[in-house]
């Protein structure tokens, strides 16, 4: 296969279709993955609430069921429409890319709509029109398979995604890759570190968002009686699922992070921006800027020993600089591929800065929710006194955004120059037939539709925060239809 | 060709099938919204017939998407980037469909109109473009001995498939209107009827001019003669057959009429493509066949193992859902006054 690299000028700038579709893979993606936490948190979220409800019969947790069932409504309309962009955009984009994987690539996407896309679709459908109309427990039935519609998702798209990483199970055939193995696809254990990763994230911002957005709504001053008794509820639960999910999304990000020494050094190095390999003692850098042309860390502050300790659990270890390993890979896949001149280095002070955001903001989040747990704990209610603590809670809601970003930058950039780990390079991957203008277009076009949609979204979850759940409206469905007994449309 | 392969090419037609039978009639209630409806109140009464189900009918076109991409990767990437400015479009138009029902429901009074709007705009783009795009694609494109198709302005809008796109907004609109008699109460009711009734002589136009091009402009005729001329005529058929439930007002019939009219149009075109997925207008040596297109027997083999175990599943939840709305929907006032017929 040739790749073809077309060249448009526009005003001075070079754009080439690599860049192009490079820049729109990663804002499409980052713009779905702002809603796809979201709604998988929020939808778990909702199914705690309503489980309460039905095992309480406390209608306090009805209503609360039914705000934040809003919010969640709002976060999964713009998923499902940003999703969309996703599945399209292999083949328009990257045409080469999906000839050469997709006989793996895919059966998990085909599965994901089958198995979970029509379950998630169907299901919120009934859940959201059948308040009240159906028996509490189906209800309850509907939200929770919602719930496991959006959790299984994420399962198949993230098995097409870990063979980016760390292809198993295939061979190379007919100038593709090949499945011989589907279970092999299921038990790669890239996989199951970026499941539980993932999931355990989505589901941190889930208590993240429930704890912050209520700290918002309790920082406002005309506050009834009636839904301050609500918003503790939802506060508690919120800061309980913060904790215990970031720990747990911590606890395997460190798991995920000892097997990327072995599978991915590059990544790893780049993350923690060690161009020459390390003593047997390697000191971490915690802060540095990567001068990426002369391979060498400036204005850095040390700590001695760490980075054994981190990578290894002992004090003793060396770590593999990028130097090495670029020559390492030179000589396992070449100087060229097809052509281009290869370079193994991914952009390392991308991946050093979003590892310390993330990791940052995990060890952030971690905090502010215990410290809001031990404030509100039994009989003290000091939390809701404190105003500046109530402002950092509200102020937090905004970090898993970022550090979800920053981990799929990682993940992604992380693989360069490969779109398939080891086999398939972002060169070759493009649609050889789409001009740099059409890029262009579409660039622009999307640009503009995210800009939108993020401001009507942003307006709109203000605007059912005006209410509080004492008074939320729902969809009325109820009052239209007719008596029950009456005959049907069918 | 194997047998799962022409399996596979098959379902894709039906997954499409799918989609148009049931995401059609939410094109049509949603073109409705603007054309049909007086005001925000039966807006919100036909809006609220498709509510619950839209989601899941859209659907079926991620899983046809998905499916070509595992069973037909070429021609996934060759359609797929061929057709680069009218998928974009086309997302263009599910997006803003997409979001309307929640934004709208969402927002201020006074901001309604606006996404009642953007799911008509949405509505009419994407039946409008898919049209475009299956009907020249089935005219053959610029497909070069790669399987790259690199096509120019007027191989994508020319009369054949203009009249096609036009041909499936206005079915998927009276598929709508179809649906909205079958499911309202009211004054709606008599006037989607009315709107159907007159809509399906225009329709009638559109299918004779578009039989004509059929014959000229592609080699359906000579390729597969009897499947496309039975196709054909199961199109009209259908038409008729729609047209006059409506008029004997039997909805229900009309309804499954319009569904089936889409169900024939996807079997002609899957017919005469047969054994070709990508016709292509240079050489036809350069054609996609099912052969070549394909996943391996390997992964076809696993889809079909899955396909197996979860399309029943998915069908009887489906089916289950429709039961549960299967109430007719009528405006607060009308509601105690009018006896369902
Ligand atoms: C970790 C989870 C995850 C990841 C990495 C992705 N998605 Fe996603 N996607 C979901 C999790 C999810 C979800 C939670 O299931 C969504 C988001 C909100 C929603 O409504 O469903 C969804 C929606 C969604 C939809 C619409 C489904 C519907 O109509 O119900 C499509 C077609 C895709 N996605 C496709 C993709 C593709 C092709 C991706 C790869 C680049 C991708 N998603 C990344
Ligand atoms: C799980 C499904 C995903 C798949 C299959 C996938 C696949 C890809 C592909 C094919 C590319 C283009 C090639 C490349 O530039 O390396 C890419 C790039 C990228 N993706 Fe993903 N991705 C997935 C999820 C995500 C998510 C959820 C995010 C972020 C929120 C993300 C962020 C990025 C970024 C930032 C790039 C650009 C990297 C670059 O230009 O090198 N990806 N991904
Ligand atoms: C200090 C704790 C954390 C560590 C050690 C850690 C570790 C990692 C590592 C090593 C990766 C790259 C995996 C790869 O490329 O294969 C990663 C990715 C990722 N991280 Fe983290 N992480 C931490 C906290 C968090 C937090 C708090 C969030 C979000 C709330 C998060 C969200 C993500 C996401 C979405 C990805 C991309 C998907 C993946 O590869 O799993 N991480 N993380």
């Amino acid at each position: 296969m040739e790749i073809t690299l077309r060249h448009f000028k526009n005003g001075g700038i070079k754009m080439d279709i690599v860049t192009l579709a490079r820049f729109q893979f990663a804002m499409t993606t980052v713009f779905h993955f702002f809603f796809v936490p979201f709604s998988i948190g929020t939808a778990f979220v909702v199914a705690i609430l309503e489980t309460l409800y039905v095992r309480t019969k406390n209608d306090a947790y009805k209503k609360l069921a039914k705000f934040w069932g809003n919010i969640f409504l709002l976060s999964f309309a713009v998923g499902v429409v940003t999703g969309l962009i996703q599945e399209f955009q292999f083949g328009m984009n990257w045409s080469d890319y999906s000839r050469f994987m997709g006989d793996i690539f895919g059966a998990p996407l085909a599965l994901e709509a089958l198995l979970s896309f029509f379950i998630e679709s169907t299901f919120i459908g009934l859940w959201v029109f059948t308040w009240d109309r159906v028996k509490k427990g189906m209800h309850l039935f509907f939200i929770w398979m919602t719930c496991i519609g959006t959790l299984t998702s994420a399962l198949w798209i993230l098995t097409a995604n870990s063979f980016m990483q760390h292809p198993v199970g295939y061979a190379i055939r007919n100038g593709r890759a090949e499945m011989v193995d589907f279970f092999a696809l299921l038990q790669n254990p890239q996989l199951w570190f970026e499941y539980g990763h993932v999931i355990f994230a989505a589901l941190t911002m889930g208590g993240v968002i429930l704890a912050g957005l209520t700290a918002f709504q309790m920082l406002k001053k005309d506050t009834s009686a009636e839904a301050k008794g609500l918003y503790k509820k939802s506060m508690r639960l919120g800061l309980v699922m913060a904790t215990l999910f970031s720990a747990l999304t911590i606890l395997v990000g460190d798991l995920q992070m000892k097997y990327l020494i072995e599978e991915q050094p590059m990544k790893f190095a780049a993350t923690e921006a060690v161009y020459k390999t390390t003593g047997d003692q390697a000191p971490w850098t915690l802060v540095g800027i990567a001068d990426t042309k002369k391979h060498e860390v400036k204005y850095n502050i040390d700590i001695p020993v760490m980075l054994s300790v981190l990578s290894y659990g002992k004090t003793t270890g060396a770590v593999t600089g990028m130097d090495e390993l670029n020559q390492q890979m030179k000589e396992k896949y070449g100087t060229t591929i097809n052509g281009v001149e290869m370079d193994y280095i991914p952009p390392v002070n991308t991946l050093f800065w979003s590892f310390r955001v993330m990791a940052g903001f995990g060890a952030w989040i971690i905090l502010v929710s215990i410290i809001g747990l031990w404030l509100t704990r039994k009989k003290k209610e000091t939390l809701y006194q404190k105003r500046w603590m109530l402002w950092v809670l509200a102020l937090t809601t905004f970090t898993p955004f970022l550090a979800n970003t920053a981990g799929w930058f990682i993940t992604e950039f992380g693989r360069y120059p490969w779109t398939v780990y080891g086999l398939f390079t972002i060169q070759q991957s493009i649609s050889p037939n789409v001009s740099a203008t059409s890029l262009l277009v579409s660039n622009i076009v999307y640009f503009t539709v995210f800009t939108v949609l993020a401001i009507v979204m942003i307006g709109l979850v203000k605007r059912q925060l005006k209410n509080d759940p004492t008074q939320v409206q729902e969809h009325d469905y109820a009052q239209k239809i007719l008596d029950p007994f009456d005959k049907g449309a069918f | 060709m194997s047998f799962l392969q022409v399996l596979w090419f098959i379902l894709i037609g039906v997954l499409f099938a799918g989609f148009f039978f049931l995401d059609g009639f939410d094109f049509g209630v949603g073109m409705a919204t603007r054309s049909l409806a007086h005001n925000e109140e039966e807006r919100t009464q036909i809006i609220e017939t498709i509510g619950p189900v839209w989601d899941g009918n859209e659907v079926w076109l991620i899983t046809a998407g998905g499916a070509m991409f595992a069973s037909f990767p070429y021609w996934y990437a060759t359609l797929f980037s061929g057709y680069y400015l009218i998928l974009l479009m086309i997302l263009f138009g599910l997006i803003i469909r997409g979001v309307s029902f929640e934004f709208r429901v969402a927002s201020a009074p006074e901001k309604q109109p606006l996404w009642s709007w953007a799911l008509a705009l949405g509505s009419l783009i994407v039946p409008f473009f898919l049209g475009v795009m299956f009907v020249s694609m089935i005219q053959g494109m610029p497909i070069d001995a790669k399987g790259n198709m690199s096509a120019g302005f007027f191989d994508y809008f020319n009369l054949m498939s203009i009249v096609g796109g036009v041909a499936v907004v206005l079915l998927s609109y009276l598929h709508g209107l179809n649906y909205i008699a079958l499911k309202t109460l009211g004054d709606i009711r008599e006037r989607a009827r009315n709107y159907a009734e007159f809509l399906y002589w225009i329709l009638y136009v559109g299918l004779v001019v578009f039989a004509i091009l059929l014959f000229f402009k592609t080699d359906f005729f000579q390729v597969r003669p009897i499947g496309t001329l039975v196709t054909v005529v199961l199109i009209v058929l259908f038409s008729v057959l729609g047209h006059v439930a409506t008029f004997k007002g039997n909805e229900m019939v009309a309804f499954i009429s319009s569904g089936l009219t889409f169900v024939s149009l996807v079997a002609m075109i899957f017919v005469g493509m047969f054994p070709r997925v990508m016709i292509s207008s240079i050489s036809d040596k350069f054609d996609l066949l099912i052969n070549s297109a394909s996943s391996t027997s390997y992964t076809l083999t696993v889809m079909t193992i899955a396909t197996v175990c979860l399309l029943p599943f998915v069908l009887a939840y489906t089916i289950w859902a429709y039961w549960i709305f299967r109430k007719r929907i009528a405006l607060p006032a009308v509601q105690t006054s009018e006896v369902v017929k």
